[in-house]
């Protein structure tokens, strides 16, 4: 469909033919075909030329400039001159217009997917550079860590307590929500198995060592990672999309110790205080369980409680939250720091924060269980 | 569309302000339909915010802005988007679509608005690309090219639709002399072809005086505008002390400077 917009072919002088173009064009008419011409460049005798008859165009737009550009590369696929010399002037214009600035040699991308074998080598590569780019990132964290402990980092104060009151206070609606009902859940899943043999009792216990020594600090751990974690890459990535950490860097100011630093600190400092707290909440949770569904009193749950978790259980999951802060800060920070400089690149550099926020605080908890595990506490 | 010279845009009474900050208080003019009219201004002088206030981006304090017999701040929501599918506007941060190629940042408005086939928008997209200056870089990604690039792919956008107004934020900002010239010849040729309405916040004077064919002048010290007219005339004839600063660079007031 193409409105009023009219395009025909007539044979013209010497073997020359001539295409009519007639009526309103409009590009939001849409095209009209031009089917009978490319018939007529392909099976037709050839043309001597192409000439245009524009003297029933009443008014135009890019659609005709769009067509007269497709008759344009018709005919110079067959080998065909053109004649525009009849075109409306300013038609011409904007033909002249586009033809202006020849195609940049080299520019053009390819979208032929490369095989299999190269994409693996790519994916190879990244990944090799990826974990480099950690490393690395790691390393330079530790010297800005080293010259805080000489006292010769900088950051500003203000900063810091701006974190800690985004990653400590700002968090506890959540931690506190989600613990309780891992608390429940546990409580209550426990409490069916262990009522089959008499042993409800023992719910308490269930309770407060997974609590204690697991899930209070890797449920803590994974909503920091979420939260705050891909908040510091999308802040950091944006702040690099707008050429603020360059900034910090021509100034000779260390963008390590500006901005990841306090970060890092922040988190590290307040996990083991929101692990703490999510270990008294997840226990409250259970006890919720115990009280009422099992018709314990609040002494008996109390008493059980305190005699299956020890000091060193507490402190085992407050000294794993305080490492998992820093793995949470770290990923996020990593992943903003290096993040790409568009909109979608900070989105995926917020994405990829919380999956490598998570992967390291499993993993690193695997590898507290072995150790504890073998060291027998 | 009317016919060229006829008044097409008109600013009435308009006061733009944020909350009690008065920005810009009175001002009245109108844009004839195929000039090129320039916003000047000193830096921070609501030169944008004018602008946002003629697309709709910003509610007036004060006073309309009417396109034809059509009044834009009084118009519904529907009305609005209906009229402002005849603009095209260029942002001074370019505004692609990071996420899109260039031929698929320009196709978009053409795959929303009319019944074109994939195929159909890709040639068009191809065509508006290759009047920027863009021919082999419809498949890069707005990251992969330069900002002067960028800033004429986001022209190539603009006028996807062949808009009866084009409204461009600082065009040439960025740019160097010659692509800056370059651009400026576009925008004659846009205009001559497609008969546009162009309006242009700019502080080039060699665009200003090339292709304007109309401007106002605002002046950050009154809150106002100061001079309203041709802008070769407004250089040789300025109204007003501030005016004759702007166009002649201060030229006057530097020890030994000359105007140029």
């Amino acid at each position: 469909m193409a409105g009023d917009a009219v395009i025909d072919t007539r044979p013209g002088p010497d073997g020359t033919l001539v295409i009519r173009l007639a009526g309103h064009w409009s590009l939001r008419a849409g095209l009209p075909s031009t089917r009978a011409i490319e018939d007529a460049l392909a099976r037709g005798p050839k043309p001597s030329a192409v000439a245009f008859d524009a003297k029933d165009l009443t008014a135009w737009d890019s659609a005709a400039v769009t067509i007269v550009e497709r008759i344009g590369r018709l005919c110079a696929g067959v080998g065909v001159d053109v004649r525009s010399e009849d075109l409306p002037d300013g038609l011409k214009r904007i033909l002249a217009l586009a033809d202006a600035v020849p195609e940049k040699e080299g520019a053009r991308v390819s979208d032929a997917e490369p095989p299999w074998l190269v994409r693996l080598g790519m994916w190879g590569l990244a990944a090799a550079d990826g974990a480099r780019a950690a490393i690395a990132f790691v390393g330079e964290a530790t010297l800005s860590f080293a010259r805080l402990v000489r006292g010769q980092a900088n950051f500003r104060r203000g900063d810091l307590a701006l974190i800690i009151q985004e990653c400590g206070a700002q968090a506890l609606p959540i931690v506190t929500l989600i613990n309780f009902l891992v608390g429940l859940i546990i409580a209550f899943v426990g409490a069916v198995q262990l009522q089959k043999f008499g042993a409800g009792i023992y719910v308490a216990d269930l309770v407060a060592i997974v609590t204690v020594r697991e899930l209070g600090c890797i449920m803590t751990g994974i909503i920091m990672a979420g939260r705050t974690g891909s908040g510091f890459a999308a802040q950091l990535g944006t702040m690099n999309v707008n050429q603020e950490i360059e900034a910090f860097s021509t100034m000779g100011v260390p963008p390590m110790d500006f901005l990841v630093l306090p970060r890092v600190l922040a988190l590290s400092l307040m996990m083991p205080l929101l692990c703490c707290y999510a270990d008294l909440i997840g226990i409250l949770g259970g006890a919720v369980v115990g009280i009422n569904m099992l018709g314990q009193s609040a002494t008996q749950y109390w008493v059980e409680t305190r005699g299956s978790i020890g000091l060193l259980d507490v402190g085992l999951g407050i000294g794993k939250s305080a490492v998992f802060g820093v793995l949470v800060a770290l990923a996020g920070c990593l992943r903003g720091m290096t993040s790409g400089r568009d909109a979608a690149a900070v989105g995926e550099a917020a994405t990829s924060a919380v999956v490598l926020g998570i992967v390291w605080i499993i993993v690193t908890d695997g590898i507290f269980a072995l150790l504890t595990n073998l060291l027998g506490i | 569309m009317a016919a060229r010279g006829e008044p097409h845009i008109t600013v009435k009474a308009l006061t733009m302000a944020f909350g009690e900050f008065v920005v810009m208080h009175d001002l009245d003019f109108t844009i004839r339909q195929g000039d090129i009219f320039f916003i000047m201004g000193g830096s921070g002088g609501g030169k944008s915010t004018l602008f946002r206030h003629m697309i709709g981006l910003n509610e007036p304090a004060r006073g309309s802005v009417w396109y034809g017999a059509t009044n834009f701040t009084a118009a519904s929501p529907d009305e609005r988007d209906v009229l402002r599918r005849t603009f095209g506007v260029l942002f001074q941060g370019s505004a692609l679509w990071s996420a899109m190629t260039l031929a698929e940042n320009v196709g978009l408005p053409l795959g929303e608005f009319t019944d074109l086939a994939p195929a159909e928008i890709r040639e068009v997209a191809d065509l508006k690309l290759a009047l920027v200056g863009l021919r082999g870089f419809e498949d890069h990604f707005p990251s992969e090219i330069s900002g002067g690039m960028q800033k004429r792919a986001g022209l190539a956008r603009a006028i996807a639709l062949d808009p009866d107004v084009l409204f461009l934020d600082e065009p040439s900002a960025g740019l160097d002399p010659i692509s800056s010239k370059l651009l400026d010849d576009l925008i004659l040729s846009l205009r001559d072809s497609l008969g546009a309405t162009v309006v242009m916040v700019s502080h080039e004077l060699p665009s200003i005086f090339g292709i304007g064919d109309d401007c106002i002048f605002l002046d950050t010290e009154v809150r106002t505008m100061t001079a309203h007219g041709n802008p070769r005339e407004l250089r040789d004839h300025p109204p007003h002390p501030n005016v004759h600063r702007f166009l002649t660079r201060g030229a006057d007031e530097r020890p030994g400077g000359a105007a140029p």
